[in-house]
């Protein structure tokens, strides 16, 4: 267990050197300086600009800027006044050492704006992927139970509707049909609530969570419901199934026994998959109803050209994606004995 | 002698294999010798051998009969021809337009005046421009799907044949693009390219081909340890003849069923981007960046709201379902229980 562990682990620096390159060379690729977004009012001293430039190491080359986001300039001497001597030490420590840097826009740490984002984020995207999950997985069950009969259309139907409709739309109806129209819920103010309170009261939140968590797991379902109907199917055509059913075991121990354990293997797995999602799932959703989320930040910070807080964001949720495929080979290894890890 | 084979290669079975497949026949009969069984047996493949129809004539009888499927390709058809004809003839027979902005006639709800779904926030008349917008949104997907197949295609199947070096970096690409969360890889891209609707079709195509890619290399690594590509081989058919005429022919239904399933996913992509305000600009119309105020339409014309969502997802539903119709009816297995 622990050598396997160990060797994804090593698998996965190849995976996370290409995110930062590919993260970094795409942010130099963007038109647009952070430095002109804060330096935009024309009383504002052109000098200082340059000098901020040279403090936050925006005249290197590419390369160096590259190294100092990865290791951190606090080794090497940093030309503040422009006269090409090195006046002082930086102050960096570099993504390696878990310094993602100053948000430009907000002048704080990188981690601690994200840290403070996540909460939210999973405040929705962990009750959508559980109930998601749930409510798939019976669907799934009843159809297969229902083979080709009204339900198991029913739930093909469902699976290829939930496919389709695009979930910033669905949003928008359902705040439309229970905000506007019969004014039942709140279409959005969650941040008041974040910042009202310094605790979390799941009362007060939960009138605020009911739309988003059910467009973000109606997606879910009608994957899950699908798939979850495939396996079942498949296992239900086994010949240990049909063993078994000869020795006379009574359905119901039949389907407890050797349809569901074997079925929801393969599910557990897409659940693994699935907490990679945790992050980064909701971006649009959190845009509908203006939920305080990770999401909401990244295109905040990408209207701001906050380079940091963007790059720290894709790094993090692609962290938070590799671990995700992580836990799903190991779950398939706990739930399913036949897989030696 | 496998029907299984022979249906996947269709159409396209080679001379070559089409010899084999002969011999095969007649070393079957020849070896027949008294067991009245194997004869009876090798009667009815030599009867198959000769009924069968190739796998597209097979798909095309088992669309035919699948109504669902057929009225999702008309729908298509149909909105791809409004989209392209009907905007111009429709602003000049009403008198309405997509683009002149009337502040005297805003938020009109449909049927008001010429207005078939009324007017925006500008007055503008919607209909027209959910048809302009479809010819944005349908172009990216068409574009942008072709694209990404065709990408997905060519490095899936070099990737699988020649495995080695060209494998490995293919594989790396492909982990490393895919372990960035989509849609921030997409809103990354777009921030830095703020495409217009063709750059966004060569973004678009340039990020999606990595399904495609893994399927193709799967299949093409299976097929590559197959008779007839062996048999190939060892004639010493150089290896763009066996890529083009062994090899391609035998993933191009994978290929058309993937091509459609990525348009409609295209357009719920394309219409994510927009409605953040990240894909196709304004005051160029696409269905979604039509719902990036939509918050603001709440309250005085709820009709904005609801019609460019119903275009995007008949759309979907329409490609969606023609995906799955066409895999049923590419599916070997499923053609022989339906026969």
């Amino acid at each position: 267990m622990n050598a396997f562990l160990l060797r994804r682990l090593a698998q996965a620096i190849p995976t996370l050197f290409g995110i930062s390159l590919l993260s970094f060379m795409l942010m130099l690729a963007t038109p647009g300086d952070p430095i002109t977004t804060i330096t935009f009012r024309p009383s504002n001293d052109p000098g200082a600009a340059q000098t901020l430039r040279r403090q936050l190491g925006l005249d290197q080359p590419p390369l160096v800027q590259y190294v100092y986001w990865l290791i951190g300039n606090d080794w090497t001497m940093i030309d503040v006044d422009g006269d090409g001597e090195g006046d002082v030490y930086g102050t960096r420590r570099g993504v390696l050492r878990g310094d993602f840097g100053q948000s430009i826009q907000l002048k704080r740490p990188v981690l601690e704006v994200i840290g403070e984002r996540i909460p939210a984020t999973l405040l929705l995207s962990v009750p959508s992927i559980l109930l998601g999950y749930f409510v798939g997985i019976v669907i799934g069950m009843l159809a297969a139970l229902n083979h080709q009969r009204l339900l198991d259309q029913a739930t093909r139907v469902l699976s290829v509707v939930g496919n389709a409709i695009p979930s910033f739309w669905l949003g928008l109806m359902l705040i439309l049909i229970f905000s506007v129209n019969l004014n039942l819920l709140p279409m959005s103010g969650m941040r008041d609530i974040t910042q009202r309170n310094a605790g979390f009261n799941l009362l007060d939140s939960l009138p605020y969570m009911i739309m988003p968590v059910t467009v973000f797991a109606l997606g879910i379902v009608s994957v899950v419901s699908r798939y979850t109907r495939v396996q079942i199917l498949e296992a239900l055509a086994q010949d240990y199934v049909r063993t078994a059913r000869a020795k006379g075991l009574s359905d119901r121990m039949v389907w407890l026994i050797h349809v569901l354990r074997n079925a929801l293997i393969p599910i557990v797995t897409l659940l693994g998959v699935s907490i990679g999602f945790l992050l980064s799932g909701a971006v649009i959703i959190e845009q509908v109803f203006s939920w305080p989320g990770l999401g909401r930040l990244v295109i905040e910070a990408v209207s701001q050209r906050d380079y940091p807080v963007i790059m720290g964001s894709v790094i993090i949720s692609a962290v938070m994606y590799i671990l995700g495929l992580m836990i799903s080979d190991l779950l398939y290894g706990l739930v399913d004995p036949r897989i030696q890890l | 002698m496998n029907p299984h084979i022979q249906l996947c290669c269709g159409e396209r079975f080679s001379e070559l294999e089409l010899l084999t497949h002969v011999d095969e026949v007649k070393h079957m009969t020849a070896s027949v010798g008294s067991s009245g069984e194997a004869v009876s047996k090798s009667k009815v493949v030599r009867l198959e051998a000769a009924q069968s129809r190739s796998l597209w004539a097979e798909a095309l009888l088992h669309i035919r009969r699948d109504r669902l499927t057929l009225l999702a390709i008309f729908m298509l058809v149909m909105l791809t021809l409004a989209c392209v004809f009907l905007p111009p003839l429709i602003e000049q027979a009403l008198g309405v337009s997509a683009t002149r902005t009337n502040v005297a006639d805003r938020y009109r709800p449909p049927g008001f005046g010429n207005y078939i779904l009324g007017t925006d926030n500008l007055g503008r008349d919607q209909f027209t421009r959910l048809l302009y917008g479809g010819r944005v949104s349908l172009g990216v997907a068409y574009g942008a799907s072709v694209m990404s197949i065709t990408i997905g295609v060519v490095v899936g199947m070099l990737a699988g044949y020649y495995r080695g070096l060209i494998d490995d970096l293919v594989n790396w690409f492909i982990t490393t693009l895919s372990s960035i969360p989509t849609i921030f890889l997409l809103i990354l891209v777009s921030v830095i390219f703020s495409p217009t609707p063709e750059v966004l079709i060569i973004l678009l195509g340039l990020l999606g081909w990595i399904t495609t890619c893994r399927l193709v290399r799967g299949e093409v690594l299976g097929l590559k340890e197959r008779d007839f590509v062996v048999a190939a081989h060892s004639l010493g058919a150089p290896t763009h003849r066996i890529m083009l005429q062994h090899i391609l022919p035998n993933v191009i239904s994978l290929v058309i069923v993937t091509l459609t399933i990525d348009a409609g996913s295209l357009i719920l992509i394309e219409s994510g981007l927009s409605f953040l305000g990240l894909g196709v600009r304004p005051p160029t119309p696409s269905w979604g960046n039509m719902l990036t105020d939509a918050r603001t339409y709440l309250a005085t014309g709820q009709h904005l709201i609801i019609w460019p969502g119903i275009m995007i997802f008949a759309t979907v539903l329409c490609f969606f379902l023609v995906g799955d119709g066409l895999r049923d009816a590419f599916d070997p297995r499923k053609v022989r229980s339906a026969k």
